[in-house]
């Protein structure tokens, strides 16, 4: 059985059926406790050596939740594109998530606050962007399974203007395809 | 009337061709917020009609409206009127006197077969002479966009500045909060009435630019989940992709003579540089070459410069470079503040307008070109995208009322300002038309 495979066709069959989740939760490990080689079947067989029950089930790091809503959204100081630290561990978890599972693709979108003309804040949602994008690249990703758009101000979440609205709007969404 | 052949045309195909374009029924008028110190007093009188049944339409009230709109004329109420003359040669010039009119509009609409004939004279009272006299000929429908024309010919005559009545603005509407946003592409008239929706899109609309021939409109549109650069000509409302680029496709702005856009791409990296498209061949030259955000392009007047916003220096401020890719290096232009972007140059060449940071507030501000000196000019706290209309004497902008998008206008002097009432939805990014030709 191969897992990745099993992956690949789920997240495919995700995307045809046409249910389109922006955030699509990827399966937990596969339980295999219920064909685990080596048990009567095998050994009854008598033929020799046995085959090695040893096989690689693919590492996959879940010591950092990479798919719950706060996972996917990294955000940023006002007119700054730098990651914050506090990032560093998530970006790193999605970093693994993708050089473990090179069929997954990952959409940044980057955006900004109100705040200065939309065409430059196109262009400070497109440098949020690339941060992230570089970030990941340089823990493993490969740049074939990650694209990039940015929407400035152009579609916000929050639509007041303090500065709390502010701090939601001034973002990269990540979003797994 | 080649003009008004067009716009009627312009409507039928648009309606053929963009299914999803719609009139929009919303008599939006523009709102004096603080008026000419002196204000010319004028009378319109109501003008006379000769045809089967009711006047088709009320053009002295549009050209009326139009003038007070302008803030630089104080229109007399048509009840202490003490004579409604329609010929000029029927005017007393002694009861214009009376009530202290400068001057007096007379016309009179006539049925000429299919289509009416609209004349108009204009007088000086104190002179009692005509200033400005014509007759023209149209399409039933064209009544109202004939009444803006008189009333730019009675601007012209009087201020010596061409009136930009019978001009028209494009501009961005949203409408509902996520995910069932509504982002269109609005063309209406410069009163702000006869909205006609272009484009409708759930994803966003940015960025719209008139063509020199006020034939079409550039744009960004975000419909295939990503920016692109259209170009859509309004007669036919048919399109194009003019610029589909992995990554941004941003600001377009066409060159003086319609040939070129100038506009933002992005590389590999992300880095956002000024280009200019040649339309016929797809021809690309990149201008700037920074690790910089340089993006928001406009042209001068005689299309030898590309102006833009860079942050190379830290800050967003103005620089101007060679629009033909012969310069490595740009001129900074603007110095006054940390925060001076998305310039827009006036059809005369004289004045540069800025979002300018003014002291923690976003405002509209023009610099003069040739002293350097800025003048902030709104008063509000987000105000951004001013755009001048073809005159040069005036600018519309977007800035945020009561957390909505609104529209305002501001003479480039400073003195004059107004408010273009919408109903319901946010509006941004206004682009006023040039003149038609």
């Amino acid at each position: 059985m191969n897992k990745r495979l099993i992956l690949t066709v789920l997240a495919t069959a995700f995307v045809a059926a046409g249910c389109g989740p922006k955030r699509a939760t990827l399966p937990e490990y596969e339980d295999t406790s219920t064909e685990v080689p080596g048990s009567d079947n095998d050994s009854s067989s008598g033929s020799g050596v046995a085959d090695s029950s040893i096989r690689s089930r693919g590492f996959e790091d879940d010591s950092v939740a990479t798919d719950t809503a706060d996972a996917l959204i990294i955000y940023f100081e006002y007119d700054r594109a730098e990651v914050r630290p506090e990032y560093a561990d998530l970006l790193a978890a999605h970093a693994r998530r993708l050089s473990g599972n090179s069929g997954l693709r990952l959409r940044l979108e980057g955006h900004a606050d109100e705040r200065g003309s939309r065409e430059y804040n196109i262009g400070l949602g497109e440098r949020r962007a690339q941060a992230v994008r570089r970030l990941l690249l340089i823990q493993g990703a490969s740049a074939g399974q990650i694209s990039t758009v940015s929407y400035g101000e152009e579609r916000p979440v929050a639509f007041g203007s303090t500065e709390s609205d502010y701090e939601k709007n001034r973002r990269v969404e990540l979003s797994y395809r | 009337m080649l003009s008004v052949a067009f716009w009627r045309q312009w409507l039928v195909f648009a309606g053929v061709f963009l299914a999803l374009a719609a009139p929009v029924r919303a008599e939006l008028v523009i709102e004096i917020t603080r008026g000419a110190v002196k204000p010319i007093p004028i009378a319109i009188v109501p003008f006379g009609w000769s045809g089967t049944g009711n006047a088709p339409g009320d053009a002295a009230s549009v050209i009326r409206s139009d003038l007070y709109g302008s803030g630089r004329f104080d229109p007399l109420d048509n009840d202490v009127m003490l004579e409604r003359p329609v010929r000029g040669v029927d005017i007393d010039f002694d009861n214009w006197r009376f009530v202290a009119v400068d001057y007096v509009l007379v016309g009179r609409l006539e049925e000429v077969g299919d289509e009416l004939a609209l004349t108009y004279q204009l007088f000086d009272v104190y002179g009692a002479r005509q200033v400005v006299a014509d007759s023209l000929v149209l399409e039933p429908r064209d009544l109202r966009l004939a009444s803006h024309r008189v009333a730019d010919a009675v601007f012209e005559a009087i201020t010596g500045v061409k009136g930009v009545f019978s001009t028209r603005v494009a501009y961005i509407s949203v409408s509902g909060r996520p995910p069932e946003r509504t982002y269109r592409l609005i063309v209406a008239d410069a009163d702000g009435n006869n909205e006609f929706v272009l484009l409708e899109s759930a994803q966003p609309i940015m960025s719209p630019a008139w063509s020199p021939d006020g034939r079409q409109l550039a744009y960004v549109s975000f419909e295939s989940g990503r920016a692109a650069v259209y170009v859509q000509t309004l007669r036919t409302g048919s399109r194009r992709a003019v610029s589909d680029r992995p990554g941004v496709n941003n600001a377009p702005a066409w060159s003086p003579d319609g040939r070129q856009l100038a506009l933002t791409l992005s590389d590999a990296e992300g880095n956002l540089d000024v280009h200019v498209l040649t339309l016929l061949g797809n021809r690309l030259v990149r201008l700037t070459e920074r690790r910089s955000i340089d993006t928001e392009p406009t042209w001068s007047a005689d299309g030898r410069h590309v102006y833009f916003t860079s942050d190379r220096g830290g800050a967003p401020q103005v620089y101007r470079i060679a629009a033909n890719g012969s310069e490595d290096a740009p001129e900074r232009v603007t110095f006054e503040g940390n925060y001076n972007a998305r310039p827009r140059v006036s059809p005369d060449g004289r004045y540069l307008a800025v979002v300018h940071d003014d002291r923690g507030r976003f405002r509209v501000a023009v610099q003069d070109l040739e002293t350097g000196a800025l003048q902030v000019l709104s008063d509000g706290s987000l105000d951004e995208s001013p755009a001048f209309a073809p005159n040069s004497a005036q600018l519309i902008y977007a800035t945020r009322r009561e957390g909505r998008g609104v529209l305002e206008t501001v003479s480039t002097d400073g003195l004059i300002s107004g408010r273009v009432k919408s109903v319901g939805n946010d509006v941004r990014e206004p682009v006023w038309s040039p003149y038609a030709r």
